[in-house]
């Protein structure tokens, strides 16, 4: 269950305490995350909404280890990332994280089944390993027949579709999506979100959404709203009623 | 596990207008790398070859060349007195010469150039076991006739076999061509020294230098011990094969230092080549290289990767360059030797160690123009690039 304002420590997969994130322009200081607290569990679905300019980027970039935080401190499944190195944060990322982006970010040179397999090329599995995990992930998300095809050969959704196998073949701590129907028309919309509910109901994975698209978010366990750096909003978890 | 080599391979692939320029920028580079090196090495290797290391050459001591030695036929009946050099039945191998330069006409331009014109003795082919008569017969002692090397018979007007020249106020028939394996004597025109002495009127018991057949190559340390402690003789002796390695020093160092600077220059024009390439394919790949970053790949496997990229466009630049210099192989050329004032012809030589050289230069060009632009792709930051267009 995700909880916002918490305090002390909990035994959530994820725990942001007081977390800020100021940036500089010349003399003017921009408080973009402010003192956020929050609980995701495993297995949470949560979604992130909020206008442009609110610190969901940010909010997520940070959660992903893709940026360090002015102060505060996150911890996921035990590990306070917020003092990793730039190397450690690297390997944490390999380990926990699995990125959908909003513009599927396929290496175009690289076939479906390359694509999908990069995150395993960090790990120690065999070959024959990482052919087993990738056609596994390839069929759980639909996309068994598009193996050798390349991104320029594939649909929007089918895309999409991919992105999130390479997000999930490494078997990540939790599911980082970025706006990720943020490019698609409205069917292939709802198909990528169908996928993603099931991935969190059937499978179990956590899952974080940041989304412009209210439809997107319905499907999430809870949604928090970020405005001007704060949490000031959280929706009632639909799995809880 | 690195980024796989597909991922480069591919991309250079997709882009390759833009890497074609910098494999052209260093092809040509490393072919004029290759070839001004497969100069030197040709003109080393014909002098080197003119050399025999069963021969040792004598001169008056302190004179750098033939041209510049003088010894008397008193002299040459001390030297050829040792133990060590090989006797026949005409007596010990030695052959003392004299030389002269005279121009003639090249085929190729009709302008003059200057050949070495070697008076030798009747022993001379014995001594040098590695010139054989092609065409004709050796010069009779006594008579005014020429043996000229295939390069002379070749490159120049009026040294067919049975033509007649004129130099140094005499007529001379042509009588034969030697073969001299490629070696210096293939440029030059031998008679017999005492004619050549009379044509010149110079005194008839002056030589310039000798050379002898030493019995074994391992005889030349006494030979030299013998000579050199000898009061009645004020001389120097080397090893043909080293006195001609000498001769061969100034020139080869001077077109390798030539081609060195040639080849910087160039070498840098293609490092920006390079570095133009491999900068615009770090601004376009900004966002896959972010990604691979986000994913988990060690900004080391970022620089590895565009590295291996450089180097892969530097490898194909250098295979080019080297394929297009084959071609000059065994191609003769001809340059002024600065020892004999004279036209020597020699072939490119395009050795294995000259193409290696050449491909790791490439390589370095590579490097050098891979290693910013992969420093930056590592350094940019993940989060802004990962959502560029």
């Amino acid at each position: 269950m995700v909880s916002v304002d918490v305090q002390g420590s909990s035994n959530a997969l994820i725990q942001v305490r007081s977390l800020e994130k100021t940036y500089h322009r010349g003399s003017e200081e921009l408080h973009v995350l402010q003192r956020l607290d929050l609980d995701v569990e495993a297995g949470d679905f949560v979604a992130f909404m909020g206008p442009s300019g609110s610190g969901k980027s940010t909010l997520l970039n940070l959660l992903g280890g893709l940026d360090t935080p002015t102060s505060g401190s996150i911890k996921v499944a035990g590990d306070e990332i917020t003092r990793l190195s730039a190397g450690e944060l690297t390997q944490w990322r390999a380990r926990h994280v699995g990125f959908v982006f909003q513009m599927y970010n396929l290496i175009p040179v690289l076939t479906a089944y390359q694509n999908v397999e990069l995150p395993l090329l960090l790990t120690s599995l065999s070959r024959s390993e990482r052919r087993r995990h990738v056609e596994a992930a390839m069929a759980l998300v639909g996309v068994a027949d598009r193996m050798q095809h390349y991104p320029g050969q594939l649909s929007g959704g089918q895309g999409q579709r991919v992105g999130i196998a390479r997000a999930l073949v490494a078997d990540p701590t939790f599911l980082l999506c970025d706006e990720p129907t943020g490019d698609l028309d409205r069917k292939s919309a709802d198909e990528i979100m169908d996928l993603i509910t099931r991935l969190s109901e059937e499978q179990g994975k956590t899952v974080l959404l940041v989304t412009h698209d209210p439809l997107a978010a319905q499907r999430a366990g809870a949604v928090l709203h970020l405005e001007k750096g704060v949490l000031v909003e959280a929706a009632i978890a639909r799995t809880a009623g | 596990m690195p980024i796989p080599i597909t991922y480069n391979l591919r991309s250079l692939r997709v882009r390759w207008t833009s890497s074609i320029v910098a494999v052209l920028g260093i092809a040509g580079t490393v072919g004029v790398f290759v070839a001004m090196l497969a100069l030197a090495q040709g003109f080393k290797a014909t002098l080197v070859s003119s050399g025999s290391s069963q021969n040792a050459i004598i001169r008056r001591a302190g004179a750098t060349s033939e041209m510049e030695s003088v010894l008397t036929r008193d002299s040459i009946r001390v030297i050829q007195d040792a133990s060590a050099i090989e006797r026949a039945s005409a007596g010990p191998l030695g052959s003392p010469e004299v030389v002269v330069i005279a121009p003639f006409p090249l085929r190729r331009t009709g302008t003059d150039a200057n050949v070495q014109i070697r008076g030798v003795s009747p022993l001379a082919l014995k001594v040098r076991s590695n010139i054989r008569i092609i065409a004709g017969r050796f010069f009779q002692s006594g008579m005014n006739e020429l043996v000229v090397g295939r390069n002379v018979a070749l490159s120049y007007s009026g040294f067919d076999l049975g033509g007649t020249v004129r130099f140094g106020g005499g007529t001379w028939t042509v009588v034969g061509v030697f073969n001299g394996e490629g070696s210096a004597f293939d440029s030059e025109v031998w008679c017999d020294a005492n004619v050549l002495n009379q044509v010149y009127q110079r005194p008839p018991n002056l030589f310039q230098s000798v050379t002898v057949r030493l019995a074994s190559p391992g005889q030349f340390r006494e030979l030299k011990d013998a000579l050199t402690s000898d009061p009645r003789l004020n001389v120097q002796v080397d090893r043909e094969i080293e006195y001609y390695e000498k001769q061969s020093r100034q020139l080869t160092t001077l077109i390798t230092v030539l081609g060195a600077i040639v080849a910087v220059v160039m070498g840098i024009g293609a490092v920006f080549g390079a570095l133009n390439t491999m900068y615009s394919a770090v601004v376009e790949r900004s966002r896959e290289i972010a990604t691979m970053r986000a994913i988990g790949f060690a900004t080391g496997s970022v620089v590895a990767s565009f590295i291996i990229e450089a180097l892969c466009i530097a490898f194909v630049g250098g295979i080019l360059g080297c394929i297009a210099v084959l071609p000059l192989n065994r191609l003769t050329t001809g340059a002024m030797n600065w020892q004999t004032f004279s036209y020597l012809a020699f072939a490119f030589r395009v050795t294995p160690p000259l193409l290696i050289a050449g491909l790791l230069f490439a390589l370095l060009m590579g490097l050098i123009g891979g290693v910013p632009p992969a420093i930056r792709a590592a350094r940019a930051p993940v989060a802004s690039a990962l959502r560029e267009l």
